[in-house]
C-alpha cells in the first residue's frame, strides 16, 4: 500500500519509492528513506497535503506525491486520538 | 609583537553550510555582525550574504550559502552551494548543524566531507537538545569524524569564541581530509573503478574530487554527467561505466542507485549519531511544544480561523498602523520638500520655472515611495516574525489544497496577502516574497498575478469612480471590486499556467515542517531593515528616473505662442483689478507687479508653514515669525476686525483664485499639448471601445509610474471652475463628464484592477525573475487583458444597454465561473518523472 492510503494516527515502513529523479531524491533529502518508519499526523484542513513524521523528520507532502512511497503498514490509528477522514 | 606587520595582512573566505531551519542566519549575524552585504549569485536569483569578521590580524569574509537538506542539481540554490564550494575554494566550510536533530543533519554533512572541503562542525541549537533530553558526546563525534566540532547556542551568543578559535586552526593549518567516512558496501567496487577512470582526466581532477564525482555520476545527476560529457569530449568510456553499473545495481538489488546511496548516508547517519548521542529516559514522555502547537494551528477547524486572525492582524498592523505612522513621519518628508524648495527659484506670477517645476515633480515623486517606508518596515518585520517563528510552513499547508488548483502553490499565500487580497496591499513587497517558493513554475504564475490584486494605490481611483457613478451602492460596489480581484487571479494563474508556463521546472511539494522558535530582535529588525534598504536602493532609484522621463512627456513641447498672450492679458487683468480694488490702502500701499507677486508669495509662504505644524506652540511660533517679517501683510492675512485688512483680504482672495485658476488651465493646456496628452488623444480613437476618452487615457499613461498618479492627474485635468475652490474632484469630474456613464466608470475600475504592474512592481518583477523578458510580459499581458475586460463590459454593456449594476454582477458571475472552470480544468496527476 500507499503512504497516501494511511489515515491519521496511523503508521507504515517504508519499503520503496516508486519515482525516479527529482522527486526520489527530494523524498529522501527530506528524510523519506526505505527502513524508515512513517506516522501519518494530519491531514490539511482541505485535506491535502498531508502532514508526516519519520524518525526526526517533520514533513508534510501532497497526496499526489505520497502516492509514490511504498509503506508496510505498522501501527492502526488508536481510537480516540485525532481522528480523521482518509 | 608583530601586530603592525601583520594588521589585516591576511584575507580568508569561509562558506556557511546548513540545512534550513538549523540556526544557520543566526550563526551568520552572530559571527559577522552589523557588516553584511546581499547580491545575488550570478544568473540565478538565488541570494547571495556575505558578511566579515576581523580576528587577530585576519579579515574573513564569510558567505553564508543558501539553506539545503542536499547537494544534488535539482534546485538552483543546491546548484550554487555546490559550485561555490567547488570553485570557490573556502578555506573552511562551517556546517551548521541542528544539535537537537543531528541524524538529520549529519546527512549534509557526510555530503561536504565527500566533496573534501575543510570541514568545522558546528553543533548550533544545543539548547533544544538538552530540552528535548539529548546529550551529546562532542569529542566522540568530532574524533569519528575527523573533523573539530563546536557546540554552540548562537541564539543567546554562547560558543562564538570556540567557533572562532576553530576557525583558525583549520584555516593555518591547511589540512584537507584524507578520506570519506562515507562507504557504500554494495557500490564499493563500481566507485573503485569508476574513481581510477576519472582521476586518468586532468581536467576533471582540477575540478572536483573523483571519488565525489563518481558517487553523483552513480546518483545520476545530471550536473556531473554534464561535466564529463565536457571533459571527455566524445571519447567512450566514463558514461558507459557508470550507465553498466546503475543498471547492473538496479537488476541486483531491486533499487536504484541513488535511493541506495541516500539511504547509506542515513543508516550512517544514523549509526554515528547512535553511538555520541545518548537520551535521558524521563524526557521524551509527552508531546513536544511544537506538535502540541500544530494540533491548535492546523486543526481542521481552527487552522484557518487562526491563519485569519494572523493575516487580519497582518493587515492592521501594517497597513493600518503603519498608515498612521505615515502621519507623523510625512512632516519629515514634507519638511525637506520645503527645504529643497527654498533653493529654487521662485514662481512668478504665472510662468513656473523648469528647474523649480522639475524639482519638485521630481521630490514629490520620490516622497510618494518614501512615505510608505513605515508600513514596508511594519510589514517586513513582520514577514521576519513569521518566517523566524515556524508558522509560514503552517499557513503554506492550510492554504495548498486551494492555491494549487490554479497553478499556484501553499507558499504562494503570503506574496499574496501582502500584494492585497482584500484591499490595500502593495505588489512591490508581494513580489519580493515569492522568494521562497520551490516550484519555479507555481513562483512565476504567482509573481505574475499579484499585481493584479488590490494594491493600495489603486483604491482612491476605486473610490473615486464609486462615489461618483455607484454613490446610491457604494458598499455593493465596494465589495464587489475588492473581491473581484481574486476571481481574476486564480483563474489567470491557471491559464498561465497552462499555457506560456507550461514547461516551466516544477518541484515536488515536500515542505518541512519545523518546530516552532521564538524570533529574536536582531533577527527580525535586521531582515526588515534589509528589505527595507533593498527597496530604497532598487525600487527609488528607478522612479526617480522615470519620473524625469514623465515629466519631460507632461511638459514638453509647451503652451502655444497665443495661449502664452492670452494667459498674459488674464494675469494683467487680474494684477489691475487688485491694484483698483486696493488702491489707498495703506496695508498694501502702491506695489508694482513684483510687489504684488510677492504679496502672493508672502501669503503661499504663510499658509504652507502653518500646514507643517502639528502643536499649538509651533502655530504660535510660525504666527510670530510672519508677523515679524511682515506686520501690515500678516495684518491682512489674520485680522478679520479691521476694516481696511478685510477688503485688502477680499481682493488678495480673488486675485489667489484668479492665479490658481490661470496656472490650472495652464497646466492642463500644457498637458493636452504633451507628448503624453498627444499619445492620449491619438489613442482614443481605440479607447472609446473600452469608453476611455484621452485625459482617462492620460491618467492611465501617467499611473504607470505609480497607481497613485491616476488621480493626481485626472485632479490637475478635471481642472477647478473659476471661483468655486471648493468643488471636489467628484463634483468637477462629474460636471465636465455629463457623458460619463457608470459603465465607463466600471470599465476604467476593471481595467485598473487588471492593468499593467506600476514601475516599482516592474522591477521588483525583475529581480525577482532575474529576466527582463517577464518582466516585460508581466506589462503586457494585463494591458491586453484589462483592455479586453474593459471594451467587454463598455462595448458589450452598452450594447446590451446594460445599467451599471447589471453589467457589475454580470461580469462577477463570468469571473466566478471561469475560476470554478479553471479551479477544474487540466488537472493531470503526476506520473512517474525521470
Amino acid at each position: 500500500m500507499t503512504l497516501e492510503e494511511l489515515r491519521p494516527g496511523e503508521s507504515g515502513m517504508m519499503e520503496k519509492v516508486t519515482a525516479k529523479g527529482m522527486l526520489a531524491q527530494r523524498l529522501m533529502d527530506m528524510g523519506l528513506y526505505p527502513g524508515v518508519e512513517i506516522k501519518v499526523i494530519r491531514n490539511a484542513p482541505l485535506e491535502d497535503p498531508v502532514h508526516v513524521e519519520a524518525d526526526g523528520s517533520s514533513v508534510s507532502i501532497r497526496h499526489e506525491e505520497a502516492r509514490f512511497v511504498q509503506v508496510r503498514p505498522t501501527a492502526r490509528a488508536s481510537s480516540g486520538k485525532s481522528e480523521g477522514r482518509g | 609583537m608583530t601586530t603592525v606587520q601583520s594588521a589585516f595582512s591576511e584575507k580568508i573566505r569561509i562558506a556557511l553550510a546548513g540545512q534550513p531551519n538549523c540556526g544557520k542566519s543566526t550563526v551568520f549575524n552572530g559571527l559577522t555582525g552589523a557588516k553584511q552585504y546581499v547580491a545575488n549569485y550570478p544568473g540565478v536569483t538565488v541570494e547571495k550574504m556575505t558578511g566579515w569578521y576581523s580576528r587577530k590580524g585576519t579579515q574573513v569574509e564569510v558567505v553564508d550559502l543558501p539553506g539545503t537538506y542536499s547537494l544534488t542539481s535539482y534546485s538552483p540554490e543546491e546548484r550554487v552551494s555546490r559550485d561555490f564550494l567547488l570553485h570557490e575554494k573556502p578555506s573552511v566550510v562551517i556546517n551548521v548543524l541542528d544539535a537537537s536533530n543531528l541524524k538529520r543533519s549529519l546527512y549534509l554533512t557526510f555530503q561536504l566531507l565527500e566533496m573534501r572541503v575543510p570541514v568545522v562542525m558546528n553543533l548550533n541549537m544545543m539548547d533544544a537538545a538538552e530540552e528535548a533530553g539529548l546529550s551529546i558526546d562532542i569529542e566522540g563525534l568530532s574524533r569519528e569524524l575527523g573533523v573539530p566540532a563546536v557546540p554552540t547556542v548562537m541564539r543567546a551568543g554562547k560558543g562564538k569564541e570556540g567557533l572562532y578559535d576553530a576557525v583558525e586552526r583549520v584555516a593555518s593549518s591547511g589540512v584537507k581530509r584524507s578520506e570519506s567516512p562515507l562507504d557504500y558496501p554494495e557500490l564499493e567496487s563500481d566507485l573503485a573503478a569508476l574513481s581510477g577512470l576519472l582521476s586518468k582526466e586532468k581536467s576533471l581532477v582540477d575540478a572536483c574530487p573523483p571519488r565525489w564525482l563518481a558517487v553523483k555520476l552513480l546518483e545520476g545527476d545530471r550536473e556531473a554527467v554534464r561535466l564529463v560529457s565536457e571533459a571527455v569530449q566524445g571519447r567512450p568510456g566514463i558514461q558507459e561505466a557508470v550507465n553498466a553499473s546503475r543498471e547492473r545495481f538496479e537488476k541486483e538489488h531491486g533499487e536504484s542507485a541513488d535511493v541506495y546511496i541516500a539511504r547509506r548516508r542515513y543508516q550512517k547517519a544514523a549509526e554515528v549519531a547512535g553511538r555520541h548521542v545518548s537520551k535521558k529516559a524521563e524526557a521524551g514522555a509527552k508531546p513536544s511544544l511544537t506538535s502540541r502547537i500544530d494540533a491548535l494551528v492546523c486543526d481542521k477547524l481552527l487552522g484557518p480561523i487562526i491563519l485569519l486572525g494572523v493575516i487580519y492582524a497582518l493587515y492592521s498592523l501594517a497597513i493600518v498602523q503603519g498608515y498612521k505612522l505615515t502621519n507623523y513621519t510625512w512632516p519629515l518628508l514634507a519638511g525637506m520638500r520645503n527645504f529643497i524648495e527654498s533653493f529654487l527659484p521662485s514662481p512668478g506670477f504665472i510662468e513656473i520655472p523648469v528647474l523649480r517645476a522639475l524639482t519638485l515633480w521630481f521630490v514629490d515623486s520620490i516622497n510618494a515611495l518614501l512615505n510608505y517606508i513605515p508600513i514596508f518596515f511594519i510589514l517586513f518585520g513582520l514577514i521576519a516574525i513569521l518566517e523566524d517563528s515556524g508558522y509560514m510552513p503552517r499557513m503554506a499547508f492550510i492554504m495548498d489544497r486551494v492555491l494549487s488548483r490554479f497553478g499556484l502553490h501553499g507558499q504562494s499565500t503570503l506574496p499574496m496577502v501582502l500584494g492585497g487580497v482584500v484591499v490595500g496591499g502593495c505588489a512591490v513587497p508581494g513580489v519580493m516574497s515569492t522568494k521562497g517558493i520551490p516550484d519555479e513554475r507555481s513562483r512565476l504564475a504567482t509573481i505574475l498575478t499579484i499585481p493584479m490584486l488590490n494594491c493600495l494605490a489603486k483604491v482612491p481611483l476605486y473610490i473615486l469612480l464609486i462615489n461618483i457613478y455607484f454613490a446610491d451602492r457604494k458598499d455593493v460596489a465596494m465589495f464587489f471590486i475588492s473581491t473581484v480581484s481574486i476571481l481574476l487571479v486564480l483563474p489567470v494563474a491557471k491559464i498561465l499556467t497552462l499555457t506560456v508556463l507550461k514547461n516551466r521546472e516544477t518541484a515536488p511539494f515536500i515542505m518541512e515542517m519545523p518546530a516552532y522558535h521564538i524570533p529574536t530582535l536582531r533577527g527580525v529588525f535586521g531582515r526588515a531593515f534589509e528589505r527595507v534598504w533593498l527597496y530604497i536602493r532598487k525600487i527609488t532609484t528607478v522612479v526617480a528616473a522615470v519620473s524625469v522621463i514623465l515629466f519631460a512627456l507632461l511638459q514638453f513641447p509647451g503652451l502655444p505662442e497665443e495661449s502664452q498672450t492670452r494667459y498674459e492679458a488674464r494675469k494683467d487683468a487680474a494684477v489691475a483689478e487688485f491694484l483698483t480694488a486696493t488702491s489707498g490702502n495703506s496695508l498694501i500701499g502702491e506695489p508694482d507687479e513684483r510687489g504684488v507677486l510677492d504679496i502672493i508669495l508672502f501669503h503661499d509662504a504663510f499658509r504652507a508653514a502653518r500646514m507643517n505644524v502639528v502643536s499649538r506652540e509651533e502655530a504660535e511660533a510660525v504666527q510670530r515669525e510672519f508677523e515679524a517679517r511682515n506686520p501690515a501683510l500678516y495684518k491682512v492675512l489674520q485680522d478679520r476686525r479691521d476694516e481696511e485688512a478685510r477688503s485688502a483680504n477680499q481682493a488678495l482672495r480673488l486675485l489667489i483664485n484668479e492665479r490658481r485658476t490661470i496656472l490650472l488651465e495652464m497646466r492642463q493646456e500644457r498637458i493636452e499639448n504633451s507628448i503624453l496628452g498627444m499619445v492620449g488623444h491619438w489613442m482614443e480613437p481605440f479607447s472609446q471601445w473600452a469608453g476611455f476618452n484621452w485625459r482617462v487615457n492620460v491618467a492611465i499613461l501617467s499611473s504607470l509610474a505609480a497607481k497613485e498618479s491616476s488621480v493626481a492627474t485626472l485632479g490637475s485635468l478635471y481642472q477647478q471652475q473659476e471661483g468655486d475652490e471648493s468643488a471636489t474632484l467628484e463634483q468637477r469630474m462629474a460636471a465636465e463628464e455629463s457623458g460619463f456613464s457608470p459603465l465607463h466608470a466600471l470599465a476604467l475600475m476593471l481595467f485598473m484592477v487588471l492593468c499593467p504592474p506600476c514601475f516599482p512592481t516592474a522591477i521588483a518583477v525583475k529581480v525577482q525573475t532575474g529576466s527582463t523578458k517577464w518582466m516585460l510580459f508581466s506589462f503586457f499581458y494585463p494591458l491586453i487583458l484589462g483592455l479586453s475586460a474593459a471594451v467587454l463590459i463598455f462595448s458589450g454593456g452598452s450594447s446590451l444597454g446594460l445599467t451599471g449594476m447589471q453589467a457589475m454582477w454580470g461580469f462577477y458571475a463570468l469571473a466566478l465561473a471561469l475560476t470554478v472552470v479553471m479551479g477544474f480544468a487540466g488537472g493531470a496527476r503526476r506520473e512517474d518523472e525521470v
